[in-house]
This record gives C-alpha cells, sequence and structure tokens, in this order.
C-alpha cells in the first residue's frame, strides 16, 4: 500500500491535517507530506477510522495546500541506530545537523519504546560522585535514577547540568559515561553555550546531541526527546555503555503537548494541559534503568525551568512524582553570589539510601547528611525569629545554628565550576569540618561512634 | 456466539471503536491481529467503543475485533500468593519469560500456575450438603497461609464424590449430586464485589508498628484510609511500611503508575523480610499488581479492581487482608484519560463525573464480613493520593476524604526537616477510636485511651504555644509552659518520629507503644515535681538518663529496659532539686 499518494485533505488546524477517505491506515503510523513546490515534511498519524485521518504534522503547516500529496509509509516511528552516533550532532528528528554523512543503521529501533518489565528492573544502587558537594553529600545520584533540576529563567541550570555531565563518575569503577543530549526548543545561545564546552573539555566526542531549537518547529519537540532515549537505550542495553541523558527543557516539551491538545480540541486537564500529561511524561522519564542481565544502564538529568518558580506547576508537580527526586535551584541563593545555588531542603534523592553508605561512599554518610539538613533548616527558620526578635533573643544553641547556615551556604555550597570534590575529603571530611563550629552536644544525628572516627576535635586528640 | 467477529473503525490512543459486533458491557475482546486485550465501555449505536489494555500504534481500521463472551475476570484459586501481576493479573515473570525484559504486546499469561499440583485435604465429606462460600478443603499454599478452597458463589446441592490428593487447579475435586464439578480455580469478573452474607462493625485495631498511627490515629481491620501527601512526602515509604509490617494475614500492594524503580525495589526487598511474628518471609503472605506509570493506562484502571477482588477472594476465607494502593490518585488520572478520549463531559478538573461514585464504590468493598459460610474476615484498604501541588482541595482527594475514616495527612514541611513519617499530628484524624477504644482496655491498658488523650492535647497545646514563641521567642514564657514544649519536643522527636531504615526502630508493638508515651508523660510529671521543689529548668530537661530513654529506643531489648531507665530517669530529675 506503501506508494499511494492521497490528496484528501480537508481541514488545517495548528500543526494538524484532517483528511478522508483512505485505505486503513495504522495507529501511530509515520506519514510524508509533499507540498506543491516540492517540499517535504514528516508527520505521524494520531487518530485513524474509515472516514477521517488526522496526522500530527512535525515541521509545522506552513504552506500546506489542499493538494499537498500525503504518503503513508506503512510503519511506525524508527530511528536508524548504531554505535556510530556517539560524537555525532543530529537534529530534533534524528537527522545529521553537524554536516557528517548520514547514519549508518545497525538497527531500526522503535521510538515508543516498550516499558521495562518491573520484574525485570535491577535496583540501582551504584553511587555517582558528581564532585559537587551540595549533590554528592545530601542528595546523591545513584546510577540508573531520573533526577531532574527544578530551576527557573535566569539561573544557572546549564552550568550545573554541564559540571555533572564533566565530572560524573563512579567511585567504584572506571568505566565513563556517554553522554545523550537532548535539546527541546532551546535558544541557539544556550545551544552553542552547551556545544562549546563539550567542545571544550573533549567531553563532544563521548555525547550524541538531539537538538531542536526555539525556531524548530514545536511539533517535532514531541520526538525529540523519544529518539534521545531510543538512542540512550540502544547504546546502554545493545552496547553496555552508561548513558547520561540531559534534556533540557522540558518547560518546552510540555507547552508542544498542550499545543497539539489543544488544537484537536481535547478535554484539557489543569492549567490547559492534557489530561494524559502524566502518562506521556512517565513514558519518557521511566525509561531511565537498569535492567538485569545487562551492563549498561541509562541515568537522566531533565532540566525543566519552573513557570513563575511556582514549584505546584503542572510540569515540576507531574515530574516529581515520576522522577526520583528533584535538585531545586534557588534563586535567592543565586542572587547571593553563591554557585551552585542548590536549595537542599526540598531536595531530595529517592534512591540515595540505596548508593551510599559504607563500601559505597562512607559509613558515616548518612548521619552527616541528616545534621546537615537538620542543622541548616534549623538555621534557616532561625532568620526569620531573628528578623523579628533579634539575635539577642536567641540561646547559645540557636546561635550556633543560625551561625552554620551561613557557613553551610558560603563554604559548603559554593565551589567553582571547576571544582571537583572527591566524596571522602573533599565532601564528607569537608562536612565534619564545618559541622565542627557546633557544639558536640547539640549534634545529635550524629551517632557516637562517628563522632568518635571522623569529628575534627576528636582526630585532634 | 462468542466467537462472533467484527471490524475495527476508529483507533484513537488507547481506546479503539469496533462496528459489527454487540458485545456486552464490560465484556473483553481481542483487537487486531495480535489479538490485544480490551474491555467494552460504551456502546453506542452499532459502535462499540474498547479500551485497550495494550499500546495500539500499528493497528488499523479493518482488522478484525473479537468477542470472548466473558467480561474482565481473575483466575483466583492456590498460587495468588507470592506473585506479582500486572494490572490484567498477568505474571511478570510469566512475561519476561515471554517477551524479554521490554513489555512488548499480544502475549496472554495464566493468573495461576495451571499445571502445579497441590496437595488437597478435604475438610468435608462425602454426602455433607455445601451452599457457596463452604470450605470443601484446604491447601497449604505457603509456609504459612493455609488456602481454604470454597464452594463458588451460585452453586450448591450435597457431596457426590470428594477426593484428596495431589490436583492442579483446572482438575476436579469435588462432584456434587446435580453433576456440578468443582475445580480448586474459580473466575470472578473484577467490577463485581463478591458476596457476603453482612458487614460487621470494626471493633479489632489493624496494628502497624508505626507509632504515629497506631496509637494517634489507629485503622480498624475492615476499615479504610487515605494518605494524601505532595511529591517526596513519604507516601510509598509509610504503604511499604504498613505493607511490611501490618498484622493482616494477607497482603495485596497494588503499584497504580508508579515508579519502575520503587516497585523493583519492593520486588527485591520483600522476599528478604521476616514477619516479626513468624519468622518467615513476608513475601508468604502477599500478592503484588505492578501496573508502572509508563505501562498502558487502560491496564491502569483495571487494576485496583484486580488487586481488591484477589483481597475479597481471601476474605471469604476468613482471613484479615490488607490492601495498599498506591496511587489511587493515577487511577483516576487513568479513568481522566480515558473518559477524554471518549469525549464525555468533564467534572471537575477535566476528570469525569462519575468520579467520586468510582472512589466510593472502590471503597466500599473494604469491611469486616460475616462471609457466606459463617467465618469472619475482612479487607482494611489505604489509598495513597497524590494531590497536585499538595493541595488536597482538588477532586481525587476530596472523593477520596469524603469516604474514608482514617486521614493521615502528609506534609512537605515535616519532610523537609527530615521528620518521618512526615505525618501531621494536627491535621490528620480517625474516626476509629471510639469503636476500638475497648479492645485497647481489654488488650494492652485499661487507661491507653485517656494515655492517648493527654499527648494528643499536648500537642495541640505546643501548637498553640509556638505560635507565640514566633512572636516572642521561648524564654518569655513562663516555666511550665517551657516544659510543656519541652515534653511536647519529646513526643515529636521521640515518639512520632520513627526510622523506617531502621533495623529497631522500624516497628513497635502497641505495648511498647504505650510504655513510651507513659514514659513521656512521666517525665512531665517529674519535672513538674523537681520545678515545683526549686529546680531549674535546663538542668531537669538536661539530665543524662533522658537522652539514654529516648536513645534506647535504637537498640534491641528496649522493651525490657525502658522501665529500667525510667526509674533511673526520675531519679536524677529528683536529684536536681538537691543539687540546689
Amino acid at each position: 500500500m506503501t506508494g499511494k499518494e492521497y490528496r484528501t485533505i480537508t481541514d488545517v488546524k495548528g500543526p494538524l491535517v484532517f483528511l478522508n477517505k483512505t485505505e486503513p491506515v495504522a495507529f501511530g503510523e509515520i506519514v510524508e507530506l509533499r507540498l506543491s513546490d516540492g517540499t517535504l515534511k514528516n508527520g505521524q498519524v494520531l487518530d485513524t477510522s474509515d472516514d477521517q485521518v488526522i496526522v500530527q504534522v512535525f515541521e509545522g503547516t506552513a504552506s500546506i495546500d489542499k493538494q499537498t500529496g500525503i504518503k503513508f509509509l506503512g510503519d511506525v516511528f524508527k530511528l536508524p541506530v548504531s554505535k556510530d552516533m556517539i560524537g555525532r550532532i543530529l537534529d530534533g528528528a534524528g537527522r545529521p545537523r553537524d554536516g557528517g554523512p548520514s547514519i549508518v543503521a545497525d538497527e531500526m529501533a522503535d521510538i515508543i519504546g516498550a516499558a521495562i518489565n518491573p520484574y525485570s528492573r535491577q535496583s540501582p544502587s551504584s553511587f555517582i560522585q558528581t564532585g559537587i558537594s551540595a549533590i554528592d553529600a545530601c542528595t546523591s545520584l545513584v546510577r540508573g535514577q531520573k533526577l531532574p533540576i527544578f530551576s527557573a529563567s535566569g539561573l544557572p541550570h546549564n552550568d550545573i547540568a554541564l559540571q555533572i555531565a564533566r565530572q560524573a563518575k563512579l567511585v567504584d569503577s572506571d568505566d565513563d559515561f556517554v553522554v545523550v543530549f537532548c535539546a527541546m526548543g532551546i535558544t541557539a545561545e544556550e545551544y552553542n553555550f552547551f556545544v562549546h564546552d563539550l567542545e571544550r573539555t573533549g567531553a563532544l566526542e563521548n555525547a550524541c546531541l538531539f537538538v531542536n531549537l526555539a525556531d524548530d518547529p514545536a511539533v517535532e519537540r514531541l520526538i525529540t526527546p523519544r529518539l534521545a532515549l531510543t538512542a540512550a537505550e540502544y547504546l546502554a542495553f545493545e552496547h553496555d555503555y552508561h548513558v547520561l541523558v540531559i534534556y533540557t527543557d522540558m518547560t518546552n516539551y510540555c507547552e508542544s503537548l498542550r499545543q497539539i491538545g489543544a488544537a484537536r480540541e481535547e478535554v484539557p486537564g489543569r492549567r490547559g494541559y492534557p489530561g494524559y500529561m502524566y502518562t506521556d511524561l512517565a513514558m519518557l522519564y521511566e525509561r531511565a534503568g537498569l535492567v538485569k542481565g545487562k551492563k549498561g544502564s541509562i541515568t537522566q538529568f531533565p532540566i525543566l525551568t519552573m513557570p513563575g518558580d511556582d514549584i505546584t506547576h503542572p510540569i515540576p508537580d507531574l515530574s516529581g512524582y515520576i522522577t526520583e527526586g528533584q535538585i531545586v535551584i534557588s534563586r535567592e541563593l543565586h542572587q547571593k553570589g553563591i554557585y551552585p545555588p542548590i536549595n537542599v531542603l526540598p531536595s531530595l534523592s529517592r534512591l540515595m539510601n540505596a548508593g551510599i553508605g559504607d563500601g559505597k561512599t562512607r559509613e558515616d554518610h548518612k548521619s552527616v547528611s541528616d545534621q546537615l539538613y537538620a542543622a541548616y533548616a534549623q538555621g534557616r527558620e532561625l532568620r526569620g525569629l531573628v528578623a523579628i526578635v533579634g539575635e539577642d533573643a536567641l540561646n547559645e544553641r540557636d546561635l550556633q545554628l543560625l551561625k552554620f547556615a551561613d557557613i553551610f551556604e558560603n563554604q559548603f555550597l559554593r565551589q567553582s565550576r571547576d571544582e571537583d570534590r572527591s566524596i571522602g575529603e573533599g565532601t564528607l571530611d569537608y562536612a565534619w569540618e564545618l559541622l565542627s563550629n557546633i557544639d558536640t552536644k547539640y549534634l545529635v544525628r550524629l551517632d557516637q561512634k562517628w563522632i568518635d572516627k571522623y569529628h575534627p576535635n576528636e582526630k585532634k586528640k | 456466539m462468542s466467537k462472533e467477529k467484527g471490524v475495527i473503525y476508529r483507533i484513537s490512543g488507547p481506546v479503539v471503536t469496533a462496528i459489527g459486533i454487540s458485545p456486552r458491557m464490560y465484556e473483553v475482546v481481542r483487537v487486531g491481529d495480535e489479538g490485544l486485550m480490551g474491555e467494552v465501555i460504551e456502546l453506542h449505536g452499532d459502535q462499540s467503543v474498547i479500551q485497550v489494555y495494550e499500546e495500539t500504534s500499528g493497528v488499523r481500521p479493518g482488522e478484525p475485533v473479537i468477542r470472548t463472551g466473558q467480561t474482565l475476570s481473575v483466575q483466583l484459586g492456590p498460587g495468588l500468593l507470592t506473585k506479582i501481576y500486572d494490572g490484567i493479573q498477568r505474571p511478570l515473570p510469566e512475561l519476561e519469560k515471554t517477551m524479554g525484559v521490554f513489555i512488548t504486546r499480544g502475549v496472554d499469561a495464566d493468573g495461576l500456575d495451571l499445571e502445579k499440583n497441590w496437595q488437597f485435604k478435604p475438610t468435608l465429606k462425602n454426602g455433607d450438603s455445601v451452599s457457596p462460600g463452604d470450605i470443601i478443603g484446604t491447601v497449604q499454599e505457603t509456609s504459612t497461609i493455609e488456602h481454604r478452597v470454597m464452594i463458588p458463589p451460585g452453586i450448591s446441592g450435597k457431596i457426590k464424590e470428594i477426593k484428596s490428593g495431589e490436583f492442579n487447579v483446572t482438575q476436579t475435586i469435588c462432584t456434587l449430586d446435580d453433576g456440578n464439578e468443582i475445580q480448586m480455580m474459580q473466575k470472578w469478573p473484577v467490577r463485581t464485589p463478591r458476596p457476603f452474607t453482612k458487614k460487621h462493625a470494626p471493633e479489632v485495631p489493624l496494628q502497624t508498628g508505626q507509632r504515629i498511627l497506631d496509637f494517634l490515629f489507629p485503622l480498624a481491620k475492615g476499615g479504610t484510609a487515605g494518605i494524601p501527601g505532595p511529591f517526596g512526602s513519604g507516601k510509598t515509604v509509610t504503604q511499604q511500611q504498613l505493607a511490611k509490617w501490618s498484622d493482616a494475614d494477607i497482603v495485596v500492594y497494588i503499584g497504580c503508575g508508579e515508579r519502575g524503580n520503587e516497585m523493583t525495589e519492593v520486588l527485591d526487598e520483600f522476599p528478604h523480610l521476616m514477619d516479626p511474628k513468624t519468622g518467615e518471609a513476608l513475601m508468604n503472605r502477599t500478592t503484588m499488581i505492578a501496573n508502572t506509570s509508563n505501562m498502558p493506562v487502560a491496564a491502569r484502571e483495571a487494576s485496583v479492581y484486580t488487586g481488591i477482588t484477589i483481597a475479597e477472594y481471601f476474605r471469604d476465607m476468613g482471613y484479615d487482608v490488607a490492601l495498599m494502593a498506591d496511587s489511587t490518585s493515577r487511577w483516576a488520572e487513568a479513568m481522566r484519560e480515558i473518559s477524554s478520549r471518549l469525549e464525555e463531559m468533564p467534572g471537575e478538573e477535566g476528570y469525569p463525573a462519575y468520579l467520586s461514585s468510582r472512589l466510593a464504590e472502590f471503597y466500599e468493598r473494604a469491611g469486616r464480613v460475616e462471609t457466606l459460610s459463617g467465618g469472619d474476615g475482612s479487607v482494611s484498604v489505604i489509598g495513597a493520593v497524590s494531590p497536585p501541588g499538595g493541595d488536597i482541595s482538588e477532586p481525587v482527594s476530596q472523593g477520596t476524604l469524603r469516604i474514608v475514616k482514617v486521614f493521615w495527612g502528609l506534609d512537605a514541611g515535616l519532610a523537609r526537616q527530615r521528620h518521618f513519617p512526615a505525618i501531621n499530628w494536627l491535621s490528620s484524624y480517625s474516626l476509629y477510636p471510639p469503636s476500638l477504644d475497648q479492645w485497647y482496655r481489654d488488650n494492652i491498658k485499661a487507661d491507653f485511651p485517656e494515655v492517648r488523650t493527654q499527648i494528643s492535647s499536648l500537642l495541640q497545646v505546643e501548637a498553640e504555644l509556638q505560635e507565640i514563641v514566633q512572636l516572642v521567642g521561648s524564654d518569655a514564657l513562663p516555666v511550665d509552659q517551657q516544659l510543656t514544649l519541652e515534653v511536647a519536643r519529646m513526643i515529636r522527636e521521640f515518639f512520632l518520629q520513627q526510622n523506617a531504615f531502621h533495623d529497631v526502630d522500624t516497628y513497635s508493638d502497641l505495648k511498647l507503644q504505650y510504655t513510651m508515651a507513659k514514659a513521656i508523660l512521666s517525665f512531665q510529671e517529674e519535672s513538674k515535681k523537681a520545678l515545683a521543689g526549686g529546680s531549674a529548668l535546663e538542668d531537669v530537661v538536661n539530665v543524662p538518663a533522658r537522652t539514654d530513654l529516648m536513645r534506647g529506643r535504637f537498640e534491641s531489648g528496649y522493651e525490657d529496659r525502658i522501665e529500667e531507665m525510667l526509674e533511673e530517669m526520675t531519679k536524677q530529675i529528683s536529684n536536681t532539686m538537691e543539687a540546689n
């Protein structure tokens, strides 16, 4: 049936094309549109019946008229995958963007990606050292995790993502990461920043980029992350790579989702986003993990900018329900000039407990992390109190905690963009040193045996 | 009739429209060349609207649709325990064998192992009369659970022949006078509640070993509870703690639209966990249903029904069953997604108008009942709710709260302070204490309810005092109120906080909970005396024995030593008077 070209378009609405009277067309089938001037566009079937077929056009519907020829290609969207993708830059639809040759396919992979059987998954438990103290100590990343960065406009989330991509390593093996980078609707400037940095550090040779920029078709953005993840799955599960997938910006992706929903006149959910956005996001995020019997892994770092810094906005909210924690970037810390401005209090890594402790990081990691949290949280709360009643009303314990909050922000959080702290000496020992500013009797979250072993005052003895 | 065949007219995501068949509502049909499983959810003229439990891309109009004549049913019988199923009762390990690590489609798998032989021991003999629900024999299903084989609903008569020995679940083990043949396996449609004789009032608490739950906000066996909370507040950990430690005979755990890695963690962990009472693996009493967030949405919708039907089946044997559903919001979203594909008129926030009645129907399947055979069984339902932005004014939370009797409100603020379980003691409630108090008096201590009231009113007073402290600082309060704050802090840090990941602290039985609560109250009592006798507050609250008492809960054998530690604390507190 391929080869037949239809000219039965009835309606064109936003990114959607409606056409009549076709042979049976499969749901999800890929479509080629030939415009009267010979330009080719691609699309996918969103709804199909005997009478009408709805096609979503990736490159936008500009210049499409009723004479446009439509060809159904008889298959669902597949990406040619091969090991040679490493080191390449591809566009949002998977075509070369770097002027290089087309990818010679080892395999054609379905981009939707099937769900991993929960029974076949392997629990993630290898600690990834990012060299950033705030993350390593308090929201430890584990191989196979999906940990988004919740940021907002004007904050240095890209620097943090790049620093992680550069520095990420496993403490217990020499395996390197391959980075799959997926840009969705970011500006050319941001894109150049990423590429230059990857080039500068030589990481580009170990990376595969899928790029959809702000002026590329919005609908294509719905495909781009699926291509990136398909490539990641192929590299991880067929070639044993440990893949780090960074995608930015999820907010643009969700906007495109809403655009399609609106064009189809669907009943909207919260704030106009489609009711199936949770499922749709899950189909991306859940493609992280480890599988029994395979050596490779997929770790995801989605970046999303919270509209209006609002963590309850549907995009961060639904993401937070799917991902295994979040790293929250704080405007307040950024304005204080602290890099990386990670607010550890609302940040969380759900897989942390599986990845830290004796034999993985260090035996005292959990205790130290709890103590840092508790002391910093109380210190910050006291700032509010001091604003009302002044420091004089505080007792000795409170004064120490108050001071600790500043120390924590200025010394523990703050590090340079190239500073790579090791988990033991660079991060945990440093944490002990800073905690020694608080009287030991107030450090109730620390086990006595760790105090005896690691507290600087005890060590001196 | 059952092989009636039609064709696909339209496909839109998980919703497929077929023409040329006239099935019944909720009948299961096979869709397309690959025979994907679907369920009829709407009849519309000559069109039948089907929700398909598997991915539909690549399916074309014109492909066949075949009726099966059956509604969506589960297979019930020996072999349910220790299993892990997807939303439509396909065992996940079986799926792995046939499809590999990724879940593809078009594969069918039986819920029960049809080949396996079980040792059937009859408890009735030839000539006995039986009616629906009567137990005719038993099978030792796991080392701790005896499976009771029942006469299926709708069948009764006299036993003509009952066998004994090894059988698989499809072989006839019993024949009745009228020729009816009974097998160990029965099928039951998931959307229909299983019958029972009558519902009882809940009078026995479901003990969970979690102090804040058991002591302040108890759930009764056969009761219903909702746990709403924003992400990261510990819903899943709480659910898993309940699955691990609650004193139900059987646990059904439904992972509905949640994270794959989290389900894997449960799967890895459960087989290694030991029941504190029997010393046997907890998995022996557990059935799990896992439909992760990226598995087909229609199967997610079905998963809670699959789960509760299995729970009711064990209830009918006379067991106490606890069912955890994590998370009911994902279930509601699945309904919303299907509803919007059907282009139904939406209710609040796009959810279908029947959302609250579906929720109510589901929770109503909980309860403590007299079974058809006259036994006593219960299903307790604990549903997690994931409200967007943690705001519980949304439809799923509200629909749930109207029905459930226990509300465990998780609080992001507490979670951020690493106060776990992050259950807010001011907003949470339980309506069961009045009907459970007699049980506590008889089985734990006569003054149990009074101690609870004292503890919760101390927390209430603290909340009021904290408002003042926010303005003027704690030093400005009179000494007795400062003591109250100190006592309340002890309740929070020593009693309410509980470390789920600590070997000892993870579980406290009711007796220990009572003793700990009493210890706090006697600290208050003794401190008052000492303050009246001239001691300084600082000296009183800093007696070393108090720290020992509080830290002691992390050491095994605490329940044997707590009395001794309490005495020591009392002694040290009264010594502070002499020091002055």
